[in-house]
This record gives C-alpha cells, sequence and structure tokens, in this order.
C-alpha cells in the first residue's frame, strides 16, 4: 500500500477514535451538561451534610443553578464548611437559605437554596447564614424512638 | 541427602531466573523509551504500525463490542426489570463498558489480534537473522524495528478501547430500546447523569492506554526473547497471550481499586 492510503486509513481510524471519544463525552458522559458561564461562590456553614459529594448539584425550584465546590471541616467551630459555585446568572436575596436534601427517597443529595426576601442580593464570597442540615435516618428514629419512651415515662400508671 | 540439597538449588535457580527476568524486562523498557525519539524524528514508521495494529483490528473489535453490548442489554434488563428499575439500563451498560468492559475486553482481544503477530513477526525476524542482518548494517534493530511497533501499539489501543465502548453502548440501546422498548429518554438521560467525564471515561481510557503499554510491552519482549526456531516462536506467541491477558486482569483489579476505590 502506498504511504499516502495509509495515512489515510490511520488518519481516518484516529479520527473514529477521537468521534468515539466524543460520544462518550457528550452522550453517555455529563459534559454537556458541564457549564462554563462565569460562577460565583458562596459558603455555608452545616451542621451535618449527611452523605453530600463535591459537583453535587445546587437546585432551587428544582432547576440546577450551581455545582457544591469544595467540602471542608472547620474545627473552631465543629461544622461543616461547603462551598457553592453558583452561576452569575442567578442572583439571590441575602437571606435565602440552603438546606440539604434528598432526592427521592434514596437517591443523591443535594443544596436546595429557597430564595429570600431582602433587596440586597449575595456577593460573591459571602457566607448563607440560614442553613438546614442533612435529616440523618438513623438520628430521626432514635429521636422518634427515645420520644415515645419519654412520654410513656412519663405518665402515670394507668392502675 | 541429595534430594533436598538439589530441590533447594533449583528453588533458588527458579527464583534467580525469574527475578533477572523481571530486571531484564525492566532494562527492554528503558531500552525502549531511550530509543523513542526515532518515533518523532521518523513518523511515518509509527503510523505504519498503527495501521498495520490499529485498522486491522478495527473490525473484531467492533464485532465484539456490539455482541457485548447486546449481551449487556439483555442481561441488565432481565435483573433490571426485576427490581422494576429498568429506565437505569443505559447507566448499567454505560458504566460497565467505559469503566471495565471496554477497555479490558479490547486488552484482551489486542493480545490476541495483535499482540501475537508482533510477537511472531519479531520472533521470525530473528530466526531468519533479519535482526542480526540489520545490526551488520550498522542499523539498530531496536530502534528500527520494535520502538514503532511500541508506539503504534500505544495509540492504537485506546483508539479501539474508545470505540470499543461506544459500539457496545449503541448495542445496549439497540437491545434495550428498539428491540425490548426501554423509554429512550430515560436510558440517556440516566446514563448522563449516572457517568462522569473525568472519573468514569477519562479513567477508562488511563485504563486503556495502561494496557496498550503493558500488551505491547509482553509482545515485543517475548518476541525479543523467543529462542530462534519454529518451536521458540510457537512458545513465544502463545507466552504473549498468556502473560499479556493474565497481566491486563492483575493490572485491571489493581486500577479499579485505585481510581474507583473510595
Amino acid at each position: 500500500m502506498s504511504r499516502e492510503k495509509t495515512d489515510f486509513w490511520v488518519g481516518l481510524f484516529v479520527l473514529l477514535g477521537a468521534a468515539a471519544l466524543v460520544f462518550l463525552a457528550l452522550r453517555a458522559g455529563n459534559l454537556s451538561s458541564f457549564s462554563f458561564a462565569p460562577t460565583y461562590t458562596l459558603t455555608a456553614n452545616f451542621d451535618n451534610i449527611g452523605g453530600l459529594k463535591a459537583r453535587a448539584p445546587v437546585k432551587s425550584a428544582g432547576v440546577v443553578v450551581g455545582r457544591v465546590g469544595k467540602i471542608s471541616f472547620d474545627d473552631k467551630v465543629f461544622q461543616a464548611v461547603v462551598t457553592l459555585n453558583l452561576e452569575e446568572g442567578y442572583q439571590f436575596p441575602k437571606d435565602s437559605s440552603a438546606s440539604i436534601l434528598t432526592s427521592g427517597l434514596l437517591g443523591e443529595q443535594y443544596v436546595g437554596l429557597s430564595a429570600g426576601s431582602e433587596e440586597e442580593n449575595f456577593a460573591d464570597g459571602s457566607k448563607i447564614r440560614y442553613t438546614q442540615s442533612a435529616v440523618v435516618l438513623e438520628q430521626l428514629i432514635s429521636q422518634f424512638l427515645y420520644g415515645t419512651a419519654e412520654k410513656q415515662g412519663s405518665t402515670p400508671p394507668a392502675n | 541427602m541429595t534430594g533436598p540439597v538439589q530441590a533447594l538449588s533449583a528453588l533458588g535457580r527458579w527464583v534467580l531466573t525469574q527475578v533477572s527476568g523481571v530486571g531484564f524486562f525492566t532494562r527492554f523498557l528503558g531500552a525502549l523509551l531511550a530509543r523513542s525519539g526515532i518515533a518523532v524524528s521518523r513518523p511515518r514508521l509509527v503510523s505504519q504500525q498503527v495501521h498495520f495494529i490499529g485498522n486491522y483490528s478495527l473490525l473484531i473489535i467492533i464485532v465484539s463490542g456490539m455482541f457485548v453490548g447486546f449481551v449487556l442489554g439483555l442481561q441488565g434488563y432481565y435483573t433490571l426489570n426485576r427490581y422494576g428499575s429498568e429506565e437505569a439500563l443505559g447507566l448499567l451498560v454505560a458504566l460497565s463498558l467505559v469503566r471495565e468492559l471496554g477497555p479490558v475486553v479490547t486488552a484482551l482481544l489486542f493480545a490476541g489480534r495483535a499482540g501475537t503477530s508482533l510477537t511472531a513477526e519479531i520472533g521470525l525476524m530473528k530466526a531468519g537473522e533479519q535482526l542480526a542482518a540489520m545490526e551488520v548494517m550498522a542499523v539498530d534493530p531496536m530502534r528500527r524495528v520494535l520502538v514503532p511497533r511500541f508506539w503504534g501499539g500505544i495509540i492504537a489501543m485506546p483508539v479501539l478501547a474508545a470505540v470499543f465502548s461506544m459500539v457496545g453502548i449503541l448495542g445496549g440501546w439497540v437491545v434495550g430500546v428498539l428491540l425490548i422498548g426501554v423509554d429512550a429518554g430515560a436510558f440517556w438521560s440516566q446514563m448522563q447523569n449516572g457517568v462522569d467525564v473525568w472519573n468514569d471515561v477519562a479513567n477508562g481510557v488511563l485504563k486503556s492506554l495502561v494496557f496498550g503499554v503493558t500488551v505491547t510491552l509482553v509482545a515485543l519482549y517475548e518476541g525479543w526473547q523467543a529462542r530462534a526456531t519454529p518451536e521458540g516462536v510457537a512458545r513465544a506467541t502463545t507466552r504473549t497471550v498468556v502473560v499479556g491477558s493474565l497481566a491486563v486482569l492483575g493490572l485491571d483489579f489493581l486500577l479499579t481499586a485505585l481510581m474507583f476505590g473510595n
């Protein structure tokens, strides 16, 4: 086979590989849902983040408005510090609250933002004051059990 | 009295041979890398090998990928259907292909299809004293013959693995969506939600790259080390498949533990 012909087929082979990679990234993977829109950063402290992971979605009214950036632990206040990268197109009032929610019964966890009513909006780097931790099922159950036990203990015997 | 002593010395000899084998293998890799300049100065040699190793393996890779996708679609559907979550079929097919089956099955086929031909070619060159003749002509056979094949294999393998995964996903789509009737929107959207570009796709590509290096290196090493007889070449070809496949499976376990461990 002549050299030009070999080169042509090799070029075609490599292009096919590149096309397959693009397919895997865009059609099978989540690259298309990546937004390269400019973002601004907010931080929020949570008592308990449950199973929240970095790059989990931040949703408001169910619409993805950003992603969780970094998750770290602050040993001064013993709280989790979660960095949220929100798309610049979406602005929220300063008294908006963040809570960690679960999609469905067993789904992944995400940060839900509910808008407040203040005039001023969050600036880049500001902190969300009102936060609500993740619901930990074990704690919920134990609270419920202790609650029932206490109630039964406090009521005088019925005899 | 001589029995245990002989057994012990045989064991010692065996250990020494194995250890020096590992040493030679490492030196072989170092020698290949040190001569890799020819891949840049004469890219035609590499592209010829990509053509030989890659293009000719394309058919078997596409056909196998398609059937692996078909089977994943069928089996996945039957299992998921029990739990009423057949919408996750796309995710199951894509994750198993991109993370594991794509790189591993491609590497196994690659060892059988391209690795054997590399070993046989080099072994026969050695048996026919072509390599010795090159040295007489002051051409370094390692530089001229082995390095282009090495880089050809490294380039071809990730391309083949990506094609395998793509064809497999399409095969799963054909069976799941077209034949069985899983909802097409759920099939793709669950897949896109669950497959991460960096964690899954990029790690799969990295895996296939590592396997490409391993299989090609084993094939070249076995050919280079083959005894210059018909029987020696036959044995070397067999060893390429056995050692190459085992190395791929062992490495896959290690890489999976490293990449997806936490």
